[in-house]
């Protein structure tokens, strides 16, 4: 955006100007999001995990005994028989291992926000470049890229992970980097390549190139933040994606991770108390319900966001 | 519409291309190459290990190798299965590909008439109770974690309630002393169920000119009486009962998976209505004095319809993977299943095979949809 600053006698800095801006559209775009029923319910739910992600490192180092509450290799010594009911001790009973199930979840949750913060941001980067590129050079570099991304688009992204899985040792780290890639030069792409397309066309790229602005810095510099609020946007649908995606190819048995939710519901199946959901409730229930409601949280959150961003569906 | 067709027939043959070669060099990329899945042992002679070599043709050049892997693939020979040795991958493909076929095409075409139809209800009814509890079911069908949700099917209505039975694809008791296999009867419905909706299809093309109440009527009867004459034929074939053992395996998953894809489309055409209503086309024809049914679906429906289709052929990919996921859940031996099955069991030829399929499945889809879109909208086809 074009700031004219004007003849100003004190002159304040040009940053000062440009941080003013800044609140002032964050704080209309935060009113327009308080609007927003749905965002607020999302963000709640997102806070709520968070909450117990930060709070699993302070338990394990305060409260809980390592040897018991470890949700890898712990084991509830205070229980007599396995999977144990919900007690005081174990508010959400232990998993037919003997590991404590609230803390296997809490221990969780932080890998589930990791991956799906690593794989938006992956996601984004690539998704921003590939756009830009794509509109600001047009031709060839444009119908490759896009190609590219039709056949991204066309591709059901849960069985390439699964048969990748068969072909290298998959964790969260090359989870989310495959993630990223898939929707990165998929989907987030041509979209952003969209927006890029309104952005390349505008007088201060010509200005930028006309003053002798480099390939690479007209890009970085003037297309690239123009199109960061709407990848902002894509970031929090790739992270439902991500979470999602894990949760599968973990509940299948497929990923090489240590604990996640997934995997939870993995180690009831193998263990066979899948079908006896009445009477071992807490096996099944705590990790589903979170797997869905983070997953729905960032989605609902990706929606009003979309109402802020996105104009035309603003509500007059 | 012709020149249309070609140009996207063309993109998808390129894009198979692409994908065959992708899928060639991620095999490859592998250490080592595919004879040591054979020859683990150490105490192999070298010469044994050479001949297993020349065998599979790794010795051979890359390109040369993947020029093989091309003309094998497109003639159809993916190999032999490492889990259900001797039996080609073609060969079990053969066998599971129609599974997924009617799991997949049955919850597709219910899941979007579902999704249509309840959305131009709610976008008709705004602001009550109805529209705020489908659209919060809505977005929880959508973003529910699959496998659980499909447990809770099963829990709820397999093994709770006792209607249908837990997973798999028959039951082996009933099929004890059957006069035919599986995949004979199997076929048989297969055909059964093409026929059926091409009767479907062309009773809505022909009825479509007609007035509405008329179509309707005509409509239903003709349905009626050609589902009542494919019964009786079931009923006196002497597979009947067969054939209703694998169609009550067959309800659950098709319920699960509809389930849970039609709320994207409900909510879209929701959406979509609700933006083809301001227009003044709208206006008019209430104007007229039309009867708010034929505004509805005449008038509003069938432009907002564009919007859906396009986001369905881009949902696809996410309806297959619901697929996937909604098989091995409910043991379902379809491609998905097989896909999850090979890969735990390392069964790479079936995996990749199974996996060229699955792609392939989704270029002949997409093309399919592509055509569906030609034919709805005016500006494509002219």
């Amino acid at each position: 955006m074009v700031i004219d600053t004007g003849p100003i006698p004190n002159s304040p800095s040009l940053w000062r100007v440009r941080l003013g801006l800044a609140g002032r559209s964050l704080k209309q775009n935060w009113s327009l999001f308080l609007r927003t029923r749905i965002g607020i319910l999302g963000l709640v739910i997102i806070v709520f995990y968070m909450l117990l992600a930060l709070a699993h490192p302070i338990l394990m180092n305060t409260v809980w005994d390592e040897r018991i509450y470890d949700p890898v290799i712990g084991f509830a010594f205070d229980e007599t028989q396995q999977p144990a009911p919900p007690s005081l001790a174990h508010p959400l009973g232990t998993d037919p291992l003997g590991r404590d199930i609230l803390s296997q979840l809490m221990f969780s949750a932080r890998s589930e926000f990791l991956l799906g913060l690593l794989a938006a941001v992956v996601t984004v980067c690539i998704g921003t470049m590939v756009g830009a590129t794509a509109a600001y050079f047009g031709g060839l570099i444009d119908m490759l890229l896009m190609r590219l991304a039709d056949i991204m688009i066309m591709m059901p992204g849960i069985s390439i992970l699964i048969v990748l899985s068969a072909l290298i040792e998959v964790g969260h780290l090359e989870l989310a980097l495959l993630i990223g890639i898939l929707s990165g030069f998929g989907g987030t792409g041509v979209v952003l390549k969209s927006q890029a397309l309104s952005v390349v066309v505008k007088p201060y790229i010509e200005a930028a190139r006309t003053s002798g602005g480099g390939t690479l810095h007209i890009i970085l510099v003037h297309v690239v933040p123009n199109l960061l609020p709407l990848s902002f946007l894509y970031m929090m649908f790739t992270v439902t994606s991500a979470i999602f995606s894990e949760a599968v190819l973990s509940f299948l048995g497929l990923l090489d991770v240590r604990m996640s939710w997934g995997l939870m519901i993995h180690t009831t199946e193998s263990a066979g108390y899948l079908l006896q959901v009445g009477e071992y409730w807490w096996l099944i229930f705590p990790a589903s319900l979170s797997i869905t409601l983070l997953c729905s949280s960032f989605y609902l959150l990706g929606r009003s966001l979309d109402e802020v961003v996105n104009p035309r569906l603003r509500r007059i | 519409m012709a020149a249309y067709i070609g140009k996207r027939v063309l993109q998808i043959v390129l894009t198979l291309f692409v994908f065959l070669t992708i899928v060639f060099f991620l095999v490859n990329a592998q250490p080592g190459d595919i004879s040591r899945l054979y020859s683990l042992d150490p105490n192999l002679p070298p010469e044994t290990r050479a001949q297993m070599q020349e065998l599979f043709g790794v010795n051979e050049p890359l390109w040369k190798q993947y020029l093989v892997h091309l003309k094998n693939t497109l003639t159809g020979d993916l190999g032999v299965s490492f889990s259900l040795y001797p039996r080609t991958v073609a060969d079990v493909i053969k066998e599971r590909l129609p599974r997924t076929l009617v799991l997949f095409l049955t919850a597709t075409v219910v899941s979007f008439y579902l999704g249509f139809g309840l959305g131009k209800i709610i976008a008709w009814r705004r602001g009550g109770w109805v529209e705020y509890t489908s659209t919060l079911g809505g977005v929880t069908l959508y973003t529910v974690f699959t496998p659980w949700f499909g447990l809770m099917m099963i829990w709820l209505f397999a093994f709770k309630a006792g209607w249908f039975p837990i997973g798999k694809f028959l039951d082996p008791v009933v099929w004890q002393d059957a006069p035919s296999d599986a995949n004979t009867v199997f076929n048989l419905m297969l055909a059964t169920a093409v026929v059926l909706s091409l009767i479907t299809f062309s009773v809505f093309l022909v009825t479509s000119k007609k007035r509405l109440g008329m179509a309707r009527v005509l409509q239903a009867g003709i349905i009626a009486v050609s589902v009542l004459i494919v019964a009786g034929v079931w009923l006196s074939s002497g597979v009947g009962y067969l054939a209703w053992d694998i169609v009550k395996h067959m309800v659950l998953p098709i319920a699960t998976l509809t389930l849970i894809s039609f709320a994207g489309t409900m909510l879209l055409t929701r959406n979509s209505m609700l933006e083809v209503i301001r227009e003044d086309y709208v206006l008019a024809a209430r104007a007229k004095g039309l009867p708010e049914k034929a505004v509805r679906d005449r008038h509003v429906a069938r432009n907002a319809l564009l919007p859906v289709v396009t986001s369905f052929v881009f949902s696809l990919a996410f309806a297959i993977d619901g697929g996937v996921i909604i098989e091995s859940v409910f043991s379902w031996p379809g491609m998905g299943h097989t896909l999850v099955a090979a890969t735990v069991s390392e069964d790479l030829p079936l995996a990749v095979g199974t996996f060229v399929f699955v792609g392939l499945f989704v270029l002949l889809a997409h093309l399919a949809a592509d055509i569906l879109y030609a034919y709805l909208d005016p500006r494509v086809r002219y």
